[in-house]
């Protein structure tokens, strides 16, 4: 009864999304109040529906339903409890309700917090918003119905795959999937823009703080995502370049542009058609992902199970959103008009440098996703590319960046000095070659790329405190230098933050990257193994029984100088349903680094091939990922505080 | 200029979508990595028979006709649904060696019991070794090898519907 509950909710969600994407264009055209409230109406009742329709398919998960075939092929009636629940999203049809469910939270979102949006403008956002769900809304019912019934029905569910059954990974796609759709909203804001003709500096103050939301969920699906490789995959890796990873980190680069253009056009009327065009293609690189997981189309491993019917039918889709949104791009952007004029040094060049760089690296990383599948199309030649060209268009275009981003938040709108922002910087300078010299040529013996890498990170963070102190002046007046802080606007806090989360994710590259300890070692109980300063003693093997699984717990007693330091218990795991072994691997955070253990293969009697790490500074990804999304919520905050008020730039800020 | 540009997203969204649209509606299997052994003799190997009684080498997939050499193992959930072809073929009168790929014996032989013996020869690789010198990288994986010791056609995954009838096509084209 439940299932039914849930289909007819969604059906009727179905035709709740077709009125709100119709009636308001109708209403805004006759400028008909009532006509317009639809749009409001249908938004919440849309949000209600879906809720409604997910409630039933997590209580079909929870109470182990196994006449739903969704639940019957990835559940298991001994999961523990926290599986069962986010075994909601772990599927194909449950993630794509979980898809439609946060588009319609945000659609509902824009509804509540959006009351001081002119009418016509929010009733046009809505409806905008409201298509999409239509596309999902069909796609789901269609081709995936999470509440398709089995004829017969199974007495045990096939499980989840074990990988998955990680505290890490059961909130990652939900992080991933606010971001992902969050981007909804600054797409339908860009459309009802278009559609209107006119982008305003009030325009691009509305869409800054729903696209910093995106963009902080975005950057901790895609950390906790990189946590969870770093940890359960149990070789220390934590990004792969992966097609999914990419389909992911495509969206990051357009929204962390986005972010920095609207700047541009809120605080100096400039740049509107670019930022109008990033809008859309944040979102549709959102929907490219989408594609690429579930299409079958690439091969990953990420990718839901594979069907043609499927591929086809999101493919359709996309072509309708994609290729409309810039087909209408293409008829109506050149009738904006074009704001506020700037010189060659000033911040909003600083900001177009960013958006140029951010872009071009976005457009590689789609190129080298995509080419291994031009190239089979047009001679049937397999080849797949890696790390090496993703790393080295990474440093490519990263560095010019990083070095660019010590500059922009010390010029001057409208005309700066590079000279005087240049003098500001010397000490940073100094510091970073202190930094790039000291891991070149001294004993610390780095290879080029570490020595860039840390002399990058040290610019960035000194820069970031230059300002600070130039804003605050803590050198030259220190007594009223705390007060002086506390006036200094959130949104610069945000960004003070958000540079100096880039600089310690830099940092934590590089350094674990540089330094890592490796030992693959064969170890029999009582064997010892030096792995950096770290002395790592196995001290045995221990059977043990976990609530799905068994497994074998390693020990190890870990000592620095003699002193100890902490005990490590990595597992190998196997599951009984699906059956599936799984390396547990157990990191112990130090301040310097992690011990990292993992327990391989039994060979012979008595002895495990083990692997050792030590991993320097690899917190700083974790730690850099957290001051990014503290940094956007402190700049959420400014924004609200200042919905309302006059929108150019006040004399008295600068 | 500006009117060019201004289309330009548009056009490589083009791009993309044809390249999509191609590459969904051809039959491909996009965890398919294709053979490079094809056209080249098939790599050298000594295994013991799954019994253990005799060790064997490439003579036993040289002779007259072509050969089907076919990876599997017991615990490869596609193996045992492409079984019911591999019996087809062993019905056919098209002799197929079975190499099962890191496979404890016994449970080789219990599969085996309990599905029926397509094989002419079952050979055991438990280490895994000659399935590297062949390319396997997921079993289950086809092989035909002509009489002259050959590869000329591989096939990866089960060999169900479509994929089942055009091996035997490229078997009989082997034999020629």
């Amino acid at each position: 009864m439940t299932a039914e509950i849930g289909q007819f909710a969604l059906l009727l969600g179905l035709m709740m999304a077709v009125v709100g994407a119709t009636v308001p264009h109708w209403g805004i055209k006759r400028n008909n109040a009532q006509l317009m409230a639809i749009a409001d109406m249908s938004t919440l009742g849309l949000f209600l529906l879906t809720a409604i329709a997910s409630a039933m398919l997590s209580y079909a998960f929870i109470t182990s339903d196994f006449s739903l075939a969704v639940v019957a092929t990835n559940s298991h009636s001994t999961k523990p409890m926290l599986y069962k629940i986010t075994g909601f999203w772990a599927n194909h049809e449950g993630s794509l309700l979980l898809w439609v469910q946060i588009l319609t939270l945000f659609g509902a979102a824009i509804s509540v917090f959006g009351k001081k949006l002119p009418t016509a403008f929010r009733a046009r956002v809505l409806a905008v918003q409201a298509s999409v769900a239509v596309g999902f809304l069909l796609f789901m019912i269609f081709t995936s119905n999470p509440f398709d019934r089995l004829a017969t029905i199974p007495f045990e569910g096939n499980g989840l795959n074990p990988l998955l059954q990680d505290p890490g990974l059961a909130f990652h796609p939900p992080m991933l999937y606010l971001g992902y759709v969050g981007l909804s909203v600054a797409f339908s804001f860009a459309i009802a823009a278009l559609i209107d003709g006119e982008v305003t500096p009030a325009w691009a103050r509305w869409v800054r703080p729903w696209t910093l939301t995106a963009w902080c969920f975005l950057t901790g699906g895609i950390a906790l995502g990189g946590w969870w490789a770093y940890y359960e995959l149990g070789w220390g890796g934590w990004w792969f370049w992966d097609p999914v990873e990419n389909a992911s980190f495509m969206p990051w680069l357009a929204a962390t542009a986005l972010l920095h253009s609207a700047i541009v056009v809120e605080k100096r009327d400039a740049l509107k058609s670019w930022t109008i065009l990033l809008a859309i293609i944040a979102f549709s690189f959102s929907l490219l992902g989408t594609f690429l997981v579930r299409s079958g189309v690439l091969t990953s491993v990420h990718a839901f199970a594979v069907d043609p019917a499927r591929g086809i039918f999101i493919l359709g889709f996309l072509g309708l959103v994609i290729g409309g949104s810039l087909t209408l791009y293409a008829w109506r952007a050149p009738h904006l008009k074009s704001g506020g004029l700037f010189g060659m040094v000033s911040r909003e060049s600083a900001l177009i440098l960013n958006n140029i760089l951010l872009s071009t690296f976005a457009a590689v990383v789609l190129i080298g996703t995509l080419y291994p599948l031009i190239l089979e199309a047009y001679d049937g030649t397999q080849i797949s590319v890696g790390p090496p060209f993703f790393d080295f268009a990474t440093t490519v275009l990263m560095s010019p960046l990083i070095i660019a981003l010590g500059f922009g938040p010390l010029l001057a709108w409208k005309r700066g000095k590079l000279s005087r922002a240049a003098q500001t910087l010397l000490p940073a300078l100094i510091v970073a070659i202190i930094a790039f010299g000291a891991v070149f040529w001294t004993d610390l013996k780095g290879p080029l790329m570490t020595a860039l890498g840390l002399g990058l990170a040290t610019w960035l963070i000194m820069s970031v405190l230059i300002e600070l102190n130039k804003r605050a002046k803590i050198t030259t007046e220190p007594t009223k230098a705390f007060k002086r802080m506390r006036a200094l606007p959130m949104g610069d806090w945000g960004m003070r933050l958000g540079h100096l989360g880039f600089a310690i994710i830099l940092l934590g590259i590089t350094v674990s990257e540089a330094w890592t300890d490796e030992k693959l070692v064969v170890m029999q109980p009582g064997d010892s193994s030096m792995v950096a300063s770290y002395e790592m003693t196995f001290d045995g093997v221990e059977p043990i029984t976990g609530a799905n699984y068994s497994a074998v717990r390693g020990h190890f007693t870990v000592r620095q100088d003699g002193k100890f330091i902490a005990l490590l218990n990595p597992e190998e795991r196997l599951y009984a349903s699906p059956v599936m072994p799984t390396t547990e691997a157990d990191i112990y955070p130090l301040l310097s680094g992690d011990l990292y253990a993992v327990i391989g293969e039994q060979v012979g009697t008595n002895s495990w091939s083990m692997r050792l790490y030590f991993k320097p500074f690899i917190s700083g990804l974790w730690l850099g990922s957290i001051l990014m999304m503290i940094g956007s919520i402190l700049s959420i905050s400014d924004r609200r505080l200042r919905l309302g008020t006059a929108a150019k730039k006040q004399k008295a800020e600068g | 200029m500006r009117k060019l540009l201004i289309f330009l997203p548009l056009i490589i969204f083009a791009g993309m979508f044809f390249l999509f649209g191609e590459m969904l509606t051809r039959d491909r299997n996009p965890s398919e990595i294709k053979s490079v052994l094809i056209g080249k003799p098939a790599p050298m190997f000594t295994l013991t028979t799954l019994d253990a009684s005799q060790t064997v080498s490439n003579e036993v997939i040289s002779g007259d006709t072509a050969v089907v050499v076919n990876f599997f193992a017991s615990w490869c959930i596609p193996c045992r649904a492409e079984h019911d072809q591999l019996t087809q073929l062993q019905k056919m009168g098209i002799p197929v060696i079975g190499i099962a790929y890191k496979d404890k014996r016994i449970d080789s032989q219990a599969f085996l019991d309990e599905l029926g013996n397509p094989f002419a020869t079952t050979l055991s690789d438990l280490d895994g070794r000659v399935g590297i010198d062949w390319g396997v990288y997921g079993v289950p994986e086809t092989f035909i090898v002509n009489s002259e010791g050959i590869i000329t056609y591989k096939h990866f995954g089960p060999l169900l519907g479509n994929r089942f009838d055009e091996f035997v096509d490229a078997y009989r084209e082997a034999n020629k």
